[in-house]
């Protein structure tokens, strides 16, 4: 049946009809949109967990001495808390865009390696359940998102928790490198015609960076789990000082990945406010050329800076010298990107839509992000306010303040292009005050409470510290924090069953996503657009003298679509089977392993030899 | 913004094949891991605390009166390197030959690299093996983690090597690789190219330099 029902999509997609429907369209689907549609609901689910998981963290901290969590919970909530806000939520929210918007802004058909895209996703989504399946065993990895030697050993995690953590991380990770190394050629190779590098759209040279992160970071996290899992499975000691082995190893490597990777998460949604504030301040980009090379200058200190994440360890004071100046350095071309952030509104007629009160927004909380992040780079400073709150305040404003007022500034711009519907402005707004109150009321105190001592990780504080008040404040505001994200999805739920309203470019915008139907057909460009410069639209609304018209849509007739294909979600599933063979190596043997590889080879033989279309 | 008339996207920007550029992009990324790889076996290598130990392999007594052989052996694996580095010679014969739709040379030097490359595997399978019956295994000592991981690591690519080459040569062997797809064959050359490449950083910094 199966076969049939390919065959059936092949024709389709070979005859240009209408796009084709059901379940299994989207599991055999290629197309860059749908996997971007299918990354993007993934991961926001992802995100309603974290998000749960840190309202029950949230409960337990509300009052003195609370037991509505026991230390156990408490420690697996935390750590599944930011593993999965890191891997299972904002990277892949960057995904859904990088998959959705990179194509349409560089006028290609589709990704370099359809199929290839559709494996990433269904690796992450295979990844992502793989981690969760923990708290089914009652084994939900404990040790913190940073996994620190020797918590993660096995003397000291002698269950299932480090185990599930490791290996969903693993699986993860090809997911990332191969959607890497998939968006490193789309971008490079994939361009339209006059589309020279330094006319791509921002958007697209913040994903483009972030590719190369990827693909520099990963690996050093992959051996790093690698190590860990051969001493934990196969009796090496790498870890394992009695053995000779040095736990600094792995904090080494894994910063090494965890600094690059603060910047994964944090460059797309800089492109993506670089792409709001000029459409919404009908301006273009203040300083584009300054704004690419900052970026590819915050990527490159990047990887020089990750023992700044280690300044309670003792390194000494070189060490401590260099790491402080140089993360100190970042501030410089980041202080470029918020100046020409501003540059770009100053002087702009502002259009008051809901996308740019993110993007504001954005540039507000980082701003007090960065700020506290230049404060623990000095050494001295640091000391005091490592393992306290005043840490968790700073990573949520660039992380929360940065990164996800960036990605939902980014949901509301692209929402229309995406889905053919304009969000609801009221609604929208409502979100944002809310969102904004909240996270500042959740995260703010924190400053306070870390300064006053009040240590992370621990479940629970006594009475009489002062820190109930700011606690019981904080309660509060995540919980203001979450109604807004009820709001967000009210809205979707409104818009869902309202009429498909949305005209191909309802915001003026200047990049060529916006020069075709919403939501786009298949083939995305009837005829590849030649580009002339950097706001190709705006220079071609200047040129008519007003606005253009509005793209019909076509029958596509004739033009050439890649074959749909369900041997990537067959090699994710062997893939994802050697990891859980490798968990059960005591049960199974091998035989686990060798049954995912033999699936793998499967998937991929199939893969190599069908015909890509 | 002007239409053109392109109806599909012919050429690629910079000129190279999305393919082409996609394994370099991987092969970027594989230099982190094997430099990772590395770096920790330079790490692991001087501390050792009983079994085995690395070059300058002299037998040695532990605290505990346990005598130690060396037990690394240089002329296997130089052979095993030798013929390595051979096999890059040959893949490019394979991939000249292919270009010109020469089959039976194709299918020579494509197979020669293969004799290579499994060679290398046998000497590797060898080595451990013997590694193994000389008392150094993973769990003796970090000299012995960190080694096995970083040969069996890069063992391990060797193999997949292997395989992706006898699956091209039997494609040739169907006359299925004419000189339009001798992309396929260039694609893969260039992973075993970097495979190669690797083994002339791991062969010195494990086997000859102290």
């Amino acid at each position: 049946m199966a076969t049939t029902a390919l065959d059936q999509q092949r024709a389709h997609a070979a005859a240009g009809h209408a796009p084709p429907t059901g379940l299994w369209s989207w599991i055999t689907t290629v197309d860059h949109k749908r996997i971007g549609i299918l990354y993007g609901a993934t991961a926001f689910s992802f995100f309603l967990l974290g998000g749960i998981e840190a309202l029950l963290l949230r409960i337990q901290l509300g009052t003195p001495n609370n037991t509505f969590l026991d230390p156990e919970t408490y420690n697996q909530l935390f750590t599944m808390h930011g593993t999965t806000m890191i891997f299972l939520a904002i990277m892949p929210l960057s995904a859904a865009f990088f998959n959705y918007i990179i194509p349409l802004q560089i006028g290609a058909r589709d990704v370099a390696f359809p199929r290839l895209n559709a494996f990433s996703y269904w690796v992450f989504l295979l990844g992502g359940l793989f981690l969760n399946a923990s708290w089914l065993f009652g084994a939900a990895p404990d040790t913190g998102w940073f996994g620190y030697a020797n918590l993660t050993s096995k003397q000291y995690s002698p269950g299932l928790h480090v185990d599930f953590w490791m290996l969903g991380l693993q699986i993860l990770g090809v997911a990332s490198l191969a959607a890497a190394v998939n968006f490193f050629t789309t971008v490079l190779n994939m361009r339209a015609p006059g589309m020279t590098l330094m006319r791509m759209p921002i958007f697209t040279w913040m994903s483009f960076i972030t590719q190369v992160l990827l693909l520099l970071a990963f690996p050093v996290i992959t051996v790093a789990l690698i190590l860990l899992m051969f001493d934990r499975f196969f009796g090496t000691n790498f870890y394992v000082p009695s053995a000779g082995g040095d736990p600094m190893l792995w904090q080494h490597l894994f910063w090494i990945f965890g600094h690059p990777e603060v910047y994964i998460l944090i460059l797309p949604a800089f492109g993506i406010v670089s792409e709001v504030l000029p459409v919404f301040s009908r301006k273009p980009l203040f300083g584009y050329a300054a704004m690419v090379f900052s970026g590819i200058f915050i990527a490159f200190l990047g990887f020089g800076v990750w023992s700044h994440h280690m300044f309670a360890t003792g390194m000494g004071p070189i060490a401590d010298t260099y790491f402080a100046l140089a993360t100190m350095l970042i501030a410089i071309p980041t202080g470029v990107k918020i100046f020409n952030w501003l540059g770009t509104i100053w002087g702009g007629s502002i259009q008051y839509k809901t996308p740019i009160y993110f993007a504001l927004g954005f540039i507000a909380m980082f701003i007090i992000g960065g700020l506290s992040g230049v404060m623990h780079a000095s050494p001295p400073a640091d000391l005091q306010q490592t393992d306290t709150y005043f840490v968790v305040a700073h990573f949520h404003y660039v992380m929360f303040g940065g990164s996800i007022f960036g990605l939902v500034a980014g949901a509301y711009y692209w929402w229309p292009k995406m889905f053919g519907r304009m969000l609801d402005e009221g609604l929208g707004k409502l979100h944002f005050w809310l969102m904004l109150i909240g996270f500042n009321l959740t995260f703010f105190p924190m400053h306070i409470l870390g300064l006053n001592g009040m240590p992370r990780r621990v479940y629970t504080y006594p009475e009489g510290l002062g820190f109930e008040q700011l606690n019981m404040l904080e309660t509060v505001g995540s919980f203001i924090l979450a109604t807004s994200f009820l709001v967000f999805l009210i809205n979707i739920v409104k818009v869902w069953r309202g009429p498909r309203n949305a005209p191909a470019d309802p915001w003026n915008a200047a990049t060529l996503e916006w020069s075709i139907p919403s939501p786009p057909q298949e083939w995305n460009f009837e005829r590849v657009p030649a580009v002339h410069g950097r706001d190709p639209l705006w220079e071609a609304k200047r040129e008519r003298g007003g606005p253009l018209p509005e793209p019909e849509r076509v029958s596509g007739k004739g033009i050439h679509l890649p074959n749909p294909s369900y041997w990537p979600l067959v090699s994710a599933i062997g893939i994802t089977a050697m990891m859980a063979g490798l968990m059960l190596i005591h049960q199974l043997g091998p035989w686990g392993i060798i049954a995912g590889a033999a699936i793998l080879f499967l998937g991929v033989f199939n893969w190599a030899f069908e015909p890509a279309g | 913004m002007t239409d053109t008339a392109h109806a599909v996207h012919l050429e690629t920007s910079t000129g190279l094949d999305n393919r082409k550029l996609a394994i370099w992009t991987f092969i970027g990324s594989e230099c982190l891991f094997f430099a990772t790889l590395i770096s920790n076996y330079l790490v692991h290598k001087e501390t050792w605390l009983t079994g085995p130990g690395p070059f300058p392999h002299e037998a040695w007594t532990s605290p505990g009166g346990q005598v130690f052989e060396p037990i690394i052996e240089i002329p296997l694996v130089t052979l095993g390197t030798a013929l390595l580095l051979f096999s890059s010679l040959f893949v490019v014969l394979a991939l000249a030959n292919a270009q010109r739709g020469n089959r039976k040379g194709l299918l020579l030097w494509l197979g020669a690299t293969l004799l290579c490359g499994l060679f290398f595997v046998g000497m590797q399978v060898y080595e451990f093996t013997h590694f193994v019956h000389k008392g150094l295994t993973l769990k003796t000592n970090l000299f012995g983690g960190s080694f096995f991981v970083l040969t069996g690591f890069h063992g391990t690519h060797v193999t997949l090597g292997v395989i992706w080459l006898a699956t091209l040569w039997i494609s040739a062997f169907r006359g299925k690789i004419p000189p339009a797809k001798s992309l396929n064959l260039e694609i893969a050359a260039l992973y075993w190219h970097f495979v190669d490449v690797v083994w002339i950083v791991i062969f010195p910094v494990v086997y000859l330099i102290k």
